[in-house]
This record gives C-alpha cells, structure tokens and sequence, in this order.
C-alpha cells in the first residue's frame, strides 16, 4: 500500500492525480452521449483533428488549449459543412476531415518540434507525469463548466438524443443542443489530451460508458458508473505509467479495455458467460462455406 | 385559403420563418371552425424527387383523421412537413389563423417505432417525462404535477407496472402505448401519430383507438398516418388520401369512393404496367 502513497508526496504526482480524476470523470459523463448517438466515430474525429490547432498554438504562444479546442469545433463544423452540401454520407465526411487535419498537425508539428522542445509522442499518446499546475487549472475549469452544462441540460438533451424529431416538433431548439453537445464533446477532449493523446482519448470516451451501459439501464447511471470506471482506469494507468514508465495514455487504455472485458464476461444481465444466449456450434460464415463447398462436391 | 408562394432558399429554416410572416401578413379571415389546422399549398422536394405537390385541405379538432396512401405517396412527408421537421419548398400551416410553427408547445408527434434506438438506455418512466421536458422549461426540475401526470398517462395506457422496465425489454405495442402515454403526458391539442399500427397486434391496436377516440371525443385533433387499408379504417372519422398530389380529404365517406381509390391506387398499377 505505501507503495502507492509514497508517491503522492511528490508535487507532480499529486497533479497527475487531480488530472487522472477529471478525465476520467468528465470522458466518461460526456462519452456516454456519443455512445448513445452511436457517434463513437465522431468522437474521434474531434480529437484527431485538435492536432493543428495544438501545433499553431505553440507557434504562437498562445494556449494550447484554446487552439486546440478551435481547431476541434472547426472539424466538426466542416464536417457537418459537407454532409449538408453535398451527397456525402456523415462517416465519409469525418473519415476525409480527420485524417486530413490529423495529417496538417503532424506535418506542423514535425516541423516546429526540433526549434521548440516539444515531444509529437506525448501529444499523441499522452503524458500524465508532466501536468504543469497551470494546466491543473485549465482542465479543473473545463470539467467544472461541462459538467454544470451537462447537469442543468439533461433533460432537454436526454430527449433529444433519445428522439430528435419529438424533441424538435415540441419545439425544443435541436441544432442548438446539438451544437452545444459538440462543444462539450470537443472540450472535453482538449482536458483529456494530456492524459491520453489525440489517438487513444476515444477510449476513455466509449468504453467506461460501454462497460457501464452493459450493467445498468438508465442514462444517468451509465454516466455515474462509466465515471467511476473511467477515475478508477486513470489512476490505475497514471501509476501504470510511474512504475514501469510507460506513456500514460495506452496504460489507462489498457485498464479500461480489461475493465470491459469482465463486463462483456460476467455482466448479470447481458455477460456471455453469465446469460446464456442460443449460440451455434461454429460460426455462420464456416457454415455456409461449408455448404457452398458440399454443393460444389 | 391564403397562399403564399416563395423562392426556394438554401436555408429552408429562414424560409420558414418568412413563411410564417407572409402568412400572418397575408392571413384573410377564412370562415373556418376554431382549432382548425389549415394546410395551404403545401409542397415538399428531396434533392430532385417531388415528395408533395401543392396539398390544401383542413383537418378538424374532435375528429380522428387519418392519412392514407399507397406506399411512397407522401403520408409520412406531410405529417413531417406540416409539423416543420423537413424542409418545405412552399405552403403553409396553420392553426387557429396562426401558423403553427408558433405553437409547438400544442403539439404531440410520435415518431414511427423504427426511427427510435429502442436499446437507448432508459426506462419507460423516462421517456413518458420527456412529455413534460418543454413545460417544465429550461433549468428546472420536473414538478409534482407532471410527475402525477405521467403516472395517470400510464396509467391511461395500461402501462404502470412496467414504469421501470428498460425500453429495450418492451414488445412493440407495449413501445407504442408508452409514446402515447408521453403524448398524454404532454397535455397537447394536437396529437401526430406516425404509423403507430406498423407490428402492433390486434388487441393493442383496438385499445390504442379507443384512447385515440376519447382524445377526439374531448375536442383534441387526432392525426394518424395509417398504412393498413383493412378494417381499422372505419375507426377514423376523416380520412385523407395522397398519391404525392391530394386526392381526397373529408369524412370517410366521401373519400373511400371507387374513384378516389382507383385515383390514388390502381393509378400506380398502370404507371408500372406502362413502364414495364
């Protein structure tokens, strides 16, 4: 036990700390409506796309929060730009805005990084150990803001993620609660960055939810839950990551997938092994590959 | 009926809310009964394909209207229209002399059971309380009047026992009763059904239109959109019947003709027999 104390009296561990409980927290709270919009998909397209306004942000001196967050709203606006205007189906729109953003921020900043000390890795896998108090406070900020909107807003958007058209026909403002989830969502990856890096936050936004959702039934318990999952990941991983020096963002990775994994196991309700289901004796695919061979014979 | 023709903008939203002040502007007081819902020349377009072409007609309060059609002709496109949740090109709605986009708040629409993600994690407590969610207004807890409407909602469902149960675990007229509850619940004067028969079996649907005709008999509007052309038919009082254009509106009676019929549906058969 006092292995796990004893690193707590550093000041930079007491930071990581703070940091593992907001992002898990607030990944899994605002995750869980992706999960429900079955808008997984979106969610990594936001933080993939944060990458140049992370890079033109440092250029400039100005926080990287800010600049990543603008660069966030950006990609969503351009992809619901193109889905609108054109013939384009919305994943189609995301996988083409992503990866080209995604793209511009590593290209600037490969080219910033060998004038300014800046490591591309911890932007894309994350680095807990090296919160700065300032960013303690920045994302303490965010997590506080999101998660009022979320409280004050839940039931206006419980009803529109459940049925838009009734929410829209009674006359709820639908695109406005609509653009205010997307700057939640995009806010909530900009505090998450530093965590887990651009390419691994999508799983401490889906998974506690996904885990939680396999074990209880209403939206607001999937959140409490999925949050209790994602703090307990990040702290896990955080020391993960102190011990074996390990990046942090695929050590908490790796804690929430296992997580998961028990639930898809042992859930009471839904659990492979715990609610039997009619299963077949071999896959569907082998089967029919079997037929088509007999027939041929 | 006042008719207001417009340009078709990009952004159909302004144009509605131009719609709104022609019509206010234009309004002539017609001589209709009150609570009334007045469609004017209403006509919808997806990208190239006319989905509706200039419909006019009127549905009642205290009247069980149906919409009916053959497949494709629009019915669902109407409701849809009408209630201003897909772009129109021209027309307008309205109610009471004023367009009914401006009094949503007295509109109940429940969506077909297809377009619902029935694995969405809530009970059917929840969803009944999304009736009340626009009453009770922005930052504020549901109150105990709604919270005792929603229970006399379900309970006018038969639903009470299963106020907790997950949605996912319900059959689909139990899905069906619990969207009517939270169309009771919502205390609205119109009330917009679409297909609420599709998969529901005999006895659900027999006990949905006795609630539907208790709505109509205290002087609500009823709207449905029915596929089915069987016997639930003389359950509506009113029926209106599309083929993309309007080919009859009225009591029963009168648009059930063989004429109307033939119009509306063996029309179509000739179209295909032609092309083939």
């Amino acid at each position: 036990m006092n292995n796990f104390i004893e690193p707590l009296y550093y000041g930079f561990m007491q930071r990581s700390l703070a940091i593992a409980i907001l992002v898990g927290l607030l990944c899994a709270v605002v995750g869980s409506y992706l999960m429900v919009q079955r808008l997984a998909l979106l969610g990594d397209a936001i933080s993939h796309s944060v990458l140049p306004g992370l890079a033109i942000a440092f250029v400039l001196g100005a926080n990287i929060f800010i600049g990543a967050f603008i660069a966030g709203v950006l990609s969503t606006m351009a992809i619901a730009w193109i889905k609108t205007r054109s013939p384009i189906k919305e994943d189609a729109a995301m996988g083409i805005v992503f990866s080209a953003f995604f793209a511009l921020g590593i290209t600037l900043i490969t080219l910033v990084q060998k004038d300014n000390k800046i490591d591309l890795n911890h932007f894309l896998f994350g680095n807990i150990l090296s919160v700065t108090p300032a960013e303690v406070r920045d994302i303490g900020i965010i997590a506080l803001v999101v998660l009022v909107v979320v409280l004050l807003l839940f039931k206006e958007l419980l009803f529109y993620t459940f049925d838009p058209l009734g929410a829209q026909a009674v006359g709820l403002p639908t695109n406005l609660l609509n653009f205010g989830l997307m700057l939640l969502i995009a806010l909530t990856i900009v505090a998450s960055l530093k965590a887990v890096g651009v390419v691994l936050v999508l799983s401490l936004l889906i998974t506690p939810g996904a885990t939680a959702y396999l074990l209880v039934k209403r939206l607001h318990q999937v959140m409490i839950l999925g949050a209790g999952i994602g703090i307990f990941s990040s702290i896990a991983g955080m020391y993960l990551s102190y011990f074996y020096n390990l990046p942090s963002g695929p050590a908490i990775v790796l804690v929430v997938s296992s997580l998961f994994v028990l639930a898809l196991l042992f859930s009471p309700t839904q659990g492979i092994f715990t609610h039997s289901q009619p299963t077949f004796s071999s896959p569907l695919w082998w089967q029919e590959l079997k037929e088509i061979v007999r027939g041929k014979a | 009926m006042n008719i207001v023709e417009l340009p078709t903008p990009n952004d159909w939203r302004r144009s509605i809310c131009r719609l709104e002040d022609a019509a206010i502007v234009k309004a002539k007081t017609v001589n209709l009964p009150a609570n009334t819902i007045a469609i004017g020349n209403l006509s919808v377009q997806y990208r190239t394909v006319e989905a509706l072409r200039q419909i006019d007609c009127q549905i009642h309060s205290g009247r069980l209207t149906g919409i009916i059609g053959p497949n494709g002709a629009g019915k669902s496109t109407l409701l849809k229209a009408m209630l201003g949740l897909i772009p129109v090109t021209t027309g307008t709605v309205l109610f009471n002399d004023r367009p009914l986009m401006a009094q949503r708040e007295r509109i109940a629409y429940v969506p077909q059971r297809s377009q619902i993600d029935w694995s969405y994690p809530a009970t059917v407590w929840d969803v009944v309380m999304m009736g009340r969610v626009k009453k009770t207004g922005w930052l504020q807890r549901f109150s105990a009047i709604s919270r005792q409407l929603a229970t006399n909602a379900l309970e006018r469902v038969g639903m009470s026992a299963y106020r907790d149960r997950p949605i996912g675990q319900l059959s689909g007229g139990q899905q069906q009763r619990v969207f009517l509850a939270r169309a009771i619940a919502q205390e609205a004067e119109i009330f917009c059904f679409d297909e609420p028969f599709a998969g529901i079996d005999q006895k659900t649907q027999a006990a949905i239109f006795n609630i539907f005709r208790e709505l109509a008999d205290s002087g609500k509007t009823v709207l449905v959109v029915n596929h089915d052309l069987g016997e639930s038919i003389a359950h509506f009082d009113d029926l209106i019947l599309l083929n993309t254009e309007l080919i009859a509106a009225g009591s029963r009676q009168q648009v059930l003709s063989q004429e109307n019929l033939y119009r509306a549906y063996d029309g179509k058969v000739m179209f295909f027999a032609e092309a083939a």
